[in-house]
């Protein structure tokens, strides 16, 4: 069963020098209890993503496709509907945790205004939930009586992992939870995400860069690059064999100590991630990939079964030779 | 320098000539009061950044400075460049301490920043960018007689921006970042320098470009034979490009030693620690230190570490009676193998089976 379908979402900036497609079909399901991890660099579209389930982009920007939040198109509901929905469907855990949270309101009313706000619970009520949120999350009850200049930047984030869990969401998406902690307060958050995910059962989209987290924290992986899923199959695997280069890339910035291939021998590709607004023609990794041939620059691929439960999009993948007919 | 033994065999790492050496730097930071509690004389609370930190850079290696932040790893990285006031300690050049006027040194010495965003001047173009450390330093020829011209292109193929007359023109918006980052380490080249201290070079870098970035410092040291201090909170970035690492604690090293040991053989709970949160699969069943980052306002007396220390927590330091030193005695790095020296009792313990004097 998924608490999320995204079917061929599309997703189109307007600005002055015209439309820049960050989203540019891309198909996904979140089951439930189940940790998607979404990972790319700056400018693949996995925070639009997020912005697109939540509906927290600009008004002029275009969404195309389908996202059904258990079974329920968020793309075609009315405001009054969305507002209900946000918070109580799906939560969101912003990475500048720092920035997120109201400086003049202590954190209890912070908490306690999203859980009064849409669920039309009373004040008191509110509050013994605010309390039992706060314990959940590692918390002393009477930090709510704190303003977020009193907390540190671990405690602050654990305030927005409280406020996400406050309506009891179907699905939580956390982007890039922990970018901005430091290493060991980074692990803390991490362990208190996993645990909370395993206990309440939560359905939750994982987003970030870095890859090792990803593979800590997730059930299912899915890879993006220029706006597209690029390769998608079970954390473990995608991250130890990728079958898509720029996985393989990507996995290799994150090397793992002790591993002898990357003593004194950094791995990197060469270029920069494309610009959204002027993605390359055919696959638009080739100009990057270490393993391009001709066909590259003329075939787009799409994602072809590449082993038990996962996709990959690289005219390389065996079944891609018999879809498109193109030899390797 | 000597060009005699050209022919001989590079000494081991350990044998090589000293080029900076680190003796009890000390930093420390005075905190602001307000106007009132000012006239009341009363002083901000100290934080002692940097507390005692000693170490020497061999020529031609990579050593990385690592640890959270507030261990005072940036700090030490500018005491060296002679950025930023010293309190205690010494840092020599060669042997030599710093002269009273750095601009001769601050040629050999040159550092790179880690976000190259703000490092460079949006208004002037890259040639402009880099011929200004030359014109600063007076250099308008090179040791050859090139121009200044030549030598900008040098620089900026030798950072692998080819062809280089194709970017004297543009500016720093018009590059993407690892481009940008490419510029700052030429405008360091430009002056052929000795030493490069870089303050977390890649981290504000997307991850598929970072490791063009490290592969191209480890070719120019490969090439130029520069000795590189990497400041970085990235153990995997440690293994990947140090051939020394050196673990920071609350203003102190309390690991140095070759990266195999450090990373793979560690010594100080401290280090353990820190290897155990690098995130990879099944990684969160490991035990992770609780509490926030140390506050260096507020030092703890005996080893620094103490109060985080799963070996005190646990009880064992208590077992082997090494408990009351933890607590109360202050302690210096100790030799535990050949070139791997830790501060704590109980890898002294483990190191010769009884405490130290």
């Amino acid at each position: 069963m998924s608490v999320l379908e995204v079917r061929d979402l599309r997703v189109t900036y307007r600005t002055q020098g015209g439309g820049i497609p960050a989203v540019r079909g891309v198909s996904f399901d979140v089951d439930t209890g189940q940790v998607l991890g979404l990972a790319g660099e700056s400018g693949c579209g996995k925070s639009t993503i997020a912005g697109a389930v939540l509906r927290l982009l600009p008004a002029s920007t275009k969404i195309e496709g389908e996202v059904l939040l258990e079974g329920e198109n968020v793309l075609e509901m009315k405001p009054g509907r969305l507002r209900a929905v946000r918070w109580t469907g799906a939560s969101i855990v912003f990475q500048g945790a720092m920035h997120a949270l109201n400086p003049v309101k202590r954190i209890g009313d912070q908490i306690a205004e999203a859980i009064t706000v849409h669920q039309q619970a009373g004040e008191k009520e509110a509050r013994v939930r605010v309390g039992s949120l706060l314990e959940q999350v590692g918390l002393p009850t009477r930090r709510m009586q704190d303003y977020p200049h009193e907390l540190s930047g671990g405690q602050k984030q654990r305030v927005m992992i409280a406020m996400a869990l406050a309506c009891s969401p179907s699905l939580v998406i956390a982007d890039e939870p922990t970018t901005a902690l430091d290493v060991m307060v980074q692990a803390q958050v991490l362990r208190l995400m996993k645990e909370l995910q395993s206990e309440l059962g939560l359905s939750m989209i994982f987003i970030t860069h870095d890859l090792s987290v990803l593979v800590e924290t997730s059930d299912r992986l899915a890879i993006m690059y220029a706006g597209k899923i690029i390769e998608e199959g079970p954390a473990e695997t995608v991250f130890r064999s990728p079958q898509h280069p720029y996985t393989e890339a990507l996995s290799a910035a994150f090397p793992e100590i002790g591993d002898q291939r990357f003593r004194g021998a950094p791995m990197g590709l060469g270029g920069d991630p494309p610009d959204p607004a002027d993605v390359p023609s055919g696959c638009s990794f080739h100009p990057r990939c270490p393993k391009a041939f001709e066909d590259c620059s003329v075939t787009e691929p799409q994602l072809y079964p590449a082993g038990e439960g996962r996709r990959a999009a690289c005219l390389l993948v065996p079944a891609a030779k018999t879809t498109t007919g193109v030899g390797t | 320098m000597s060009r005699a033994e050209v022919t001989a065999p590079p000494p081991p790492a350990n044998e090589r000539e000293t080029v900076i050496e680190v003796r009890d730097l000390r930093v420390t930071f005075q905190g602001r009061v307000g106007l009132i509690e000012g006239l009341r004389g009363k002083k901000g609370t100290q934080s002692r950044a940097v507390d005692g930190v000693s170490f020497r850079l061999r020529r031609g290696e990579v050593v990385a400075l690592a640890g959270e932040s507030g261990c005072g790893k940036t700090t030490t990285a500018r005491a060296i460049m002679g950025l930023q006031p010293v309190d205690g300690g010494e840092i020599l050049f060669e042997g030599d301490p710093l002269p009273r006027d750095l601009k001769p040194y601050r040629r050999k010495v040159q550092m790179v920043f880690q976000d190259p965003t703000g490092t460079l001047n949006p208004r002037q173009t890259i040639y402009e960018i880099i011929a200004e450390g030359l014109r600063i330093h007076g250099i308008d020829r090179g040791p050859n007689g090139e121009p200044e011209e030549q030598l900008v292109a040098k620089a900026l193929s030798r950072a692998g921006l080819r062809p280089p007359d194709r970017f004297f023109l543009r500016y720093p918006h018009e590059l993407s970042g690892g481009q940008r980052q490419r510029v700052v380490i030429a405008g360091a080249l430009v002056l052929e320098p000795e030493v490069i201290v870089a303050d977390e070079p890649v981290s504000n870098l997307d991850a598929s470009v970072r490791g063009e970035i490290l592969q191209l410092m480890m070719k120019l040291r490969e090439d130029l034979g520069l000795t590189i201090i990497i400041v970085t909170h990235d153990l995997g970035l440690a293994w990947t490009v140090a051939d020394r690492v050196a673990i920071m604690y609350l203003g102190r090293i309390v690991e140095i030693g070759p990266a195999e040991d450090v990373l793979l053989r560690p010594e100080h709970p401290y280090t353990k620690a820190l290897l155990d949160v690098v995130p990879e699969a099944g990684g969160l069943e490991r035990p992770i230190l609780t509490g926030e980052p140390p506050d260096p306002t507020r030092i703890p007396e005996g080893c620094r570490f103490h109060p985080r220390c799963p070996v005190v927590e646990s009880g064992r330091a208590a077992e082997l009676g090494i408990e009351a030193r933890c607590r109360t005695e202050d302690l210096a790095l100790r030799e535990m193998e050949p070139a791997h020296e830790a501060a704590c009792y109980e890898a002294f313990l483990r190191r010769d089976g009884a405490a130290p004097d």
